[in-house]
């Protein structure tokens, strides 16, 4: 039986609270990662580690942190991604919201961009939830 | 004061688990200052050692060409303070291993009861940070040796485990400067 939306939101849930300390309360599907629920880069390889230990998924760090395509010259411009870089990394994250990083395209504002739902959207892409 | 927080591996199997000892003496300095009057081994100090004992075990699979270092502590809990005169035995068992770091659980014991318990979390250092190894390798080399680890350790399937041969060069090299002024030095 396939997993649902909500039992993947339950367990995402659970790894960020252990993850980061957080209430269960502070993890809403609105949060972001980094500026709401205070995550900081060695936090990510421990969410990696906790999600692939409760889906049984394994995450290639890419899919998560596309580090390659924010230091690429061809995708970057004077501190911002290129109209070619958003669409790379729309192909790269495609359970990612862009709307509000497009107005503001620069490469600092891109470490606050990743929300809950994100990550579960994601979760939900690799293990085909209902 | 060196920075070793365990004295010898008994067990060592790569990728695995190992164990690792740690005697405790009231001549160690850190018990003159963490609470004067009352000599107890600092939580943290254990932690480093447990940190130690995994994170050897970790770096060992890959012939320590990854620069591993302690990145979060998950869990640590500890149920009696240990005391000058102990013996702590941390058993070290490694959960889960990714390109980007590893996951370890060691659990702490004083003879048969169960002192403190952690869970640990190792990064390996990436092209972010400085190149270059984080120690010397003659002196990794010499710790590993100090620790018994190439006395012990073994591979998942048994057989002894050797010195890399990036570290068995530098510590050939050394002892080629020692002896070439007439000191005969024992690496091995």
């Amino acid at each position: 039986m396939p997993v649902t939306k909500d039992e993947v939101y339950k367990k995402v849930q659970t790894a960020l609270v252990d993850a980061l300390g957080v209430d269960d309360e502070e993890v809403t599907p609105q949060a972001t990662m980094v500026g709401d629920l205070g995550a900081e880069s060695i936090d990510f390889l421990d969410i990696v580690f906790k999600l692939e230990k409760a889906f049984g998924i394994e995450i290639p760090r890419k899919e998560l942190s596309p580090e390659d395509i924010l230091t690429n010259a061809s995708y970057v411009q004077d501190g911002k991604v290129t109209a070619a870089g958003i669409a790379e990394l729309k192909k790269r994250m495609p359970f990612v919201d862009f709307t509000k990083f497009e107005a503001n395209p620069q490469v600092r504002e891109f470490s606050n961009l990743l929300t809950v739902g994100d990550l579960c959207r994601y979760v939900e892409g690799k293990i085909g939830a209902a | 004061m060196r920075w070793f927080w365990i004295d010898r591996f008994t067990e060592f199997v790569r990728g695995k688990r190992a164990v690792a000892l740690k005697a405790l003496t009231l001549s160690e300095e850190q018990f003159d200052s963490y609470t004067p009057g009352f000599p107890v081994m600092s939580s943290s100090l254990m932690i480093e050692g447990m940190a130690q004992t995994a994170g050897l075990l970790v770096g060992e699979i890959e012939g320590f060409a990854q620069r591993v270092v302690l990145a979060k502590i998950g869990k640590a809990l500890f149920h009696r303070p240990a005391m000058p005169g102990e013996t702590l035995r941390y058993e070290a068992t490694i959960a889960d291993v990714k390109g980007d770091g590893a996951l370890a659980s060691v659990n702490a014991f004083i003879g048969e009861e169960l002192v403190a318990e952690v869970d640990l979390m190792f990064a390996f250092l990436d092209e972010r940070f400085p190149s270059g190894p984080l120690f010397e390798p003659v002196d990794f080399a010499a710790m590993l040796r100090s620790f018994h680890m190439y006395d012990v350790g073994v591979t998942a399937d048994g057989q002894p485990l050797e010195l890399p041969a990036f570290y068995a060069d530098a510590e050939q090299a050394a002892r080629a400067g020692y002896e070439a002024v007439g000191t005969p030095v024992r690496v091995g």
